[in-house]
Formats: structure tokens, sequence, C-alpha cells
């Protein structure tokens, strides 16, 4: 069978993004799945375990302090170089902001076509996407060249499926063209043991009923008990409550978790468009009329700061 | 320092947007169209820059006719002039046919730099700027939520899911916004008079020197085989809290097993 190549995405801190390893479950179904590490030197080896966990069967290492040291352009002319030389039936990437850059370049590169935010693939390259907040379904195909696509995190269920994969080492050619954009710094902000928005399997979301910075430690609390990330609306982000990478819709994250819990939100258009695909959703909003109500599985009407709290302790109660 | 700011109309995400059941591409007929949301951000930014350094800022798009209330509309805002790409046979072009007539259209204006949004609400592929900086072959600072300029050289923090990146370049380079970055001001009553009588250029493909079969549905790279209407999600249950609302939701979370 033909190799089908998955781009690995890892944190420095957490290793290999879970979205990483939906897409080596993914490319199980298409092919041999082949793990391509873009990163420092050290990096494959310190992923190794967990992508043969997953199916991986082989590990591309393209290592080279010029990798991590530049934006992007680099990763993409590394793959670009493996996809020619290997030829495989697929690529896939997780469809996050990088994944997305390098895939475009990649397509640019090999004058191939691109698909983005894809939640299932065929084994005949058919693609479907969600689009325009979640409202319409849309099967597409690369039609030139291979199915090169951008999978959103928590389309499908990760299995293991362990095996001992090679390591093969890809020797790393950039140009001077490809180092224009030097990363001078990395900085990490706040976020202590949450699991990540997109991939979280519960995620509470805090909107401008919430009312401020300080009482979003309330949103945070009720994510901490489940387990989930934390994520916030627009109106939210825009009054400074919580951090703009955790926004949840049109113009912030898209997420699909098994939980949405929407606290203070009225449930607009552009909010759904991040959270539409969500398993159950379930929301808290003492306005009756509230949108919101009408996608969740269970609502209540009533004021948060006065339902999440009784939550809270009965939830703590049942533990 | 001149900048070529990118703008695409796009149907309004506030409302109902479709595709045309004939050839699958976005309904504008029926659509409220607008400029792109983030691309206002875009036209902002670069009007900051021309306030502090000079230079002059033009709009470049590339749309259908009807895209010519969208280019006003950015006029309003302040920018100098534009440049509208219009031909019938750009009509289902996919990204990577896009990005190669912007490419086309940027190098005859030879910017030093090029502001876009992050994304687009359409589509939200997220990946003309790379495209056009891979062609271009300059540099691409993507993702901005911050642009510092000194001489010639650029640098944008870049917000990442664990934090953020400083990224450098030089110009001449393509730079993709988010609407972390500023506040885009209202168009001003002397404005949106000013915007109608600057120029506005059209260019063909002929004019770029781009082969129609290397565009539109005939050169697509990628097609939309069929679409549908998601069912619309309905709603469950809908308590009012009568001082057990939290206990309630709690025992729902129990029945689904999230506790
Ligand atoms: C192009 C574009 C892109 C956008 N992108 C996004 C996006 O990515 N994400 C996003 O979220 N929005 C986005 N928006 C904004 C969107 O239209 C809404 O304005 C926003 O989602 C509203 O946020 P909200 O629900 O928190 O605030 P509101 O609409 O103000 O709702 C607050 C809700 O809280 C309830 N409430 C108040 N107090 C309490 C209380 N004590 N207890 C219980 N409930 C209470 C109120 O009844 C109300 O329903 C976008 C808009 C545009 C035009
Ligand atoms: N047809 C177009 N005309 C002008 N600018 C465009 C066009 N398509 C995309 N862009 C620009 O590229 C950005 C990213 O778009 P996208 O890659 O489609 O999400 C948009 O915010 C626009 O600034």
């Amino acid at each position: 069978m033909a190799e089908v190549l998955v781009v690995v995405e890892a944190a420095q801190a957490a290793g290999v993004k879970k979205v990483t390893l939906e897409l080596l479950t993914l490319a199980r179904e298409l092919g041999t799945p082949a793990a391509v590490v873009l990163g420092g030197p050290g990096s494959a080896e310190a992923y190794r375990e967990k992508l043969g966990e997953y199916g991986a069967a082989k590990i591309y290492a393209a290592e080279s302090e010029e990798i991590d040291g530049y934006l992007v352009a680099p990763k993409a002319t590394v793959l670009a170089d493996l996809i020619k030389r290997v030829q495989p039936a697929a690529v896939l990437l997780a469809s996050s902001q990088e994944g997305k850059e390098i895939a475009g370049r990649v397509a640019v590169k090999l004058d191939n076509g691109v698909l983005t935010d894809v939640v299932a693939l065929e084994a005949d390259g058919t693609a479907t996407q969600v689009v325009f907040a979640g409202s319409t379904i849309v099967k597409s195909k690369v039609t030139r060249g291979l199915p090169l696509v951008t999978v959103r995190p928590n389309s499908v269920t990760p299995t293991p499926a362990p095996t001992t994969p090679t390591v093969e080492q890809v020797e790393v050619q950039v140009t001077d063209t490809d180092k224009l954009a030097r990363v001078v710094e990395r900085v990490a902000e706040q976020k202590g043991a949450r699991p990540e928005l997109t991939e979280a399997s519960v995620v509470v979301s805090g909107g401008r009923g919430v009312g401020s910075a300080e009482n979003f430690k309330l949103v945070e609390e009720l994510a901490d008990l489940l387990g989930g990330a934390v994520g916030a609306s627009r109106a939210a982000v825009d009054s400074g409550f919580y951090p703009h990478q955790f926004q949840v819709g049109q113009t912030g994250k898209t997420v699909s978790p098994q939980l949405y819990i929407a606290l203070g939100i009225s449930g607009a258009i552009q909010h759904r468009a991040g959270m539409q695909t969500s398993k159950t959703i379930v929301a808290v909003n003492k306005d009756p009329e509230a949108p919101i109500f009408e996608l969740a599985d269970f609502g209540v009407v009533g004021d948060l700061f006065k339902v999440v709290p009784q939550a809270i302790e009965e939830i703590r109660k049942r533990k | 320092m001149n900048i070529v700011v990118l703008v695409k109309q796009v149907p309004d995400s506030g409302a109902e947007r479709n595709l045309r059941s004939d050839d699958n591409t976005v309904d504008r007929a029926s659509a409220n169209n607008v400029i792109n949301e983030m691309d206002e951000y875009a036209i902002e930014e670069a009007l900051k820059i021309q306030e502090a350094h000079g230079g002059e800022v033009t709009v470049l798009t590339m749309g259908p006719e009807s895209a010519t209330e969208a280019i006003r509309k950015a006029l309003s805002m302040g920018p100098d002039k534009a440049v509208h790409i219009v031909d019938d046979a750009l009509r289902g072009s996919c990204a990577v046919a896009t990005s190669k007539v912007l490419a086309a259209a940027i190098r005859q204006l030879n910017p030093d730099l090029v502001i876009c949004g992050a994304e687009s609400t359409d589509g939200r592929v997220q990946v003309m700027p790379h495209m056009l900086a891979e062609r271009l072959g300059i540099a691409a600072l993507t993702g901005a939520r911050k642009l510092t300029i000194e001489g010639s050289t650029l640098t944008i923090e870049r917000q990442t899911d664990e934090g953020y990146e400083v990224v450098t370049a030089s110009t001449p380079a393509v730079v993709s916004v988010w609407d972390t970055i500023n506040e885009p001001r209202y168009p001003s009553f002397k404005g949106i008079m000013a915007a109608k009588k600057k120029p506005v250029q059209t260019l063909s493909l002929a004019d770029l020197g781009i082969d129609a079969a290397e565009v539109g549905f005939a050169g697509a790279t990628s097609a939309v085989i069929e679409h549908s209407k998601r069912p619309p999600r309905s709603g469950g249950t809908k308590i009012t809290d009568e001082g057990d609302g939290g206990v309630k939701l709690v025992e729902f979370l129990a029945t689904e097993k999230f506790v």
C-alpha cells in the first residue's frame, strides 16, 4: 500500500498533539501511515514512541535548526521535496494556522490542489467540509495532484495500533528565500494544565454575561472540574475578560468537543460557526429567548452566578 | 513605503449564506456582500503605516463586477487608489489559481509591503498570504496581532496556541493581520465622497499575461462535487432555574456520562 504522509504537530511541553494521532488513525484507512517530523534536532526521537503507538510504520525525520528558526517556509520546502521523492497516496496536515500555511505553500510549489478544514476523507480522496457557520456540507476533491488535505481536530477518534516505526533521516536543504522570516523569540503565555482548546473533549465558554475577567474564574473552575478547556465569545474577548487565543467562532477557533457548555453567551451566528458541530451542547442564559437555546441539548434559563456555583458544588459532591 | 492591501468581497457572515445549486460557487446574488471583516483591519494597519512613514496605499481585489462596492467602501476609509482584477474566466478559481492572479498584479504594482487579512470569512482558507509569498519569493509574516516597522525591518507578534512568536523580516514582505491588531476607522462623510473620485484601475487576465485556461473552472486544482444543507440542530430540554438549576444541569451531565 502506498504511504500516506502525516505531518506531525507537537507542543514543546506536551509532545505530539492529539490531532496528529487522529491523522494517523485516518491515514490507516487510506494507506500506510508515515509520520513526517519537521523540527529541531532530536525531535523525532522524542516523538517516536507515541507515533508508533498510533500506527506510524515509518518516521521521516527532518531535523534542523533552520526548520525551527524560520517561519513555515523551510518546512514547506522539505515537505514538498519529500512528496516528490516518495509519491505518497495522500498528505495530511492539521487544520491549524501552521498546518494550513505549510499546505498552501506546498500546493503552490507542486501546483497541486489543497483542501482545508476537512472533517472526513474517503479512500478515493473525497473530502467533507463544513462551511458557512456549520450550515452547509460540501464534498470536494483535489483534481490536480494528490490529496493534500488539512483536517480539523476532533474529526476522528484516535485509536492506537502499536507498531515499531523505522526512522529515516531526511536531509534538510532550504534556500535563502526560505529564511526570510526569522523567529526571534517564542513566548509561552500562562496556560496551566488545561487541554488545548481545539483538542479538548470538553469546552466551557463564557460570554459577555460573565461580566468581568475576575468572574471568568467561575468558568475556569467548571472547566477544570470537567477536565476541559476554557473558551470565550468575541464579546468577552473584546471586553478584555479573556485572551484572544481562546475565542471560539467565526474569527476565532473552531471546536468540536463531546461537550460544549456556553455560559452567558447569546449564540450569535458567528459564535455558532465555531461550536455548532459539538456533540452535546449545554447553555446557561438568563434570557429565555437567547438563540443559543435553539441548539442546546440542555438549557437552563437562569442567572449563571447562581446556576454555575451550584453545579460546581454538585459535581464536587458526586466525585 | 508603498503598500498594497488585499481586499476580498464576501457574503455577510451574519446572514444566511448559500452555495449555488448549478455550479457550487458562492451565491452572491442572494447574499448581502461586504468587505471580508479581517481586511478592514488590514486597511487600517496600512493607513496607520502610511501616516507614520508616507507612501501610497493601493487596494487590490480580485472578484466580479459587483466587488466595486467593496472597493469603494475600502477607499472611503482612506487608501489612495484601487486595482480591480475582473475577468469572466476567473469564475470558479481555486486558491492556487487566485494566488497566481494576485501575485501577477502585485508584481506589476511592486509594493514594499502587502497587507491582507489572516483569513476570509467565506472560505476560511488562511492560505493566501503564504501562497503569495511563495510565488513572489518574499517574506511572509502571518497572523500578526502587532506590527512594528523600523526602516525596512518589520517585526510582528504572531499568536500561537502556546503564546506568541516574535518574527522579523525585511521588506518586501506579505503581512497578514488578525482582528486584534487595531480598531478600524469608520469612513467619514468626506471619505465617502472622496472615494467616488479615487482612481480604480481594472485589469483583465490579458493585462496580467495569464492564460484563461490556468484559472477559473478550467484551471481549478480542486472541485466541489456536491453540497447540501446541514440539518439544523434542534433544541433539547430547556428548564427554568427554580433554585435547583445547577443540580439539574449536573444530573443531565451525569446521564450523558460527563460526570
Ligand atoms: C465578522 C464577524 C465575526 C465575528 N466572529 C465572532 C467569533 O469568532 N466569536 C464570537 O463569539 N463572536 C463573533 N462575532 C460577534 C458576534 O456577532 C456576537 O456579537 C458575539 O458572539 C456576542 O457574544 P456574547 O454572546 O458573549 O454577548 P451577547 O450577545 O451580549 O450575549 C450575552 C448573553 O449573556 C446573557 N447573560 C447576561 N448576564 C447573564 C447572567 N448573569 N446569567 C446568565 N446569562 C446572562 C444575556 O442574556 C445574553 O444572551 C463576530 C461578528 C462579526 C461581525
Ligand atoms: N480574491 C481576492 N482578492 C483580494 N484579496 C484576497 C482574495 N482572496 C483572498 N484575499 C486576501 O487573502 C486573505 C486570506 O484569505 P483566505 O486565504 O481566502 O482565507 C483575505 O483576508 C484577503 O485579504
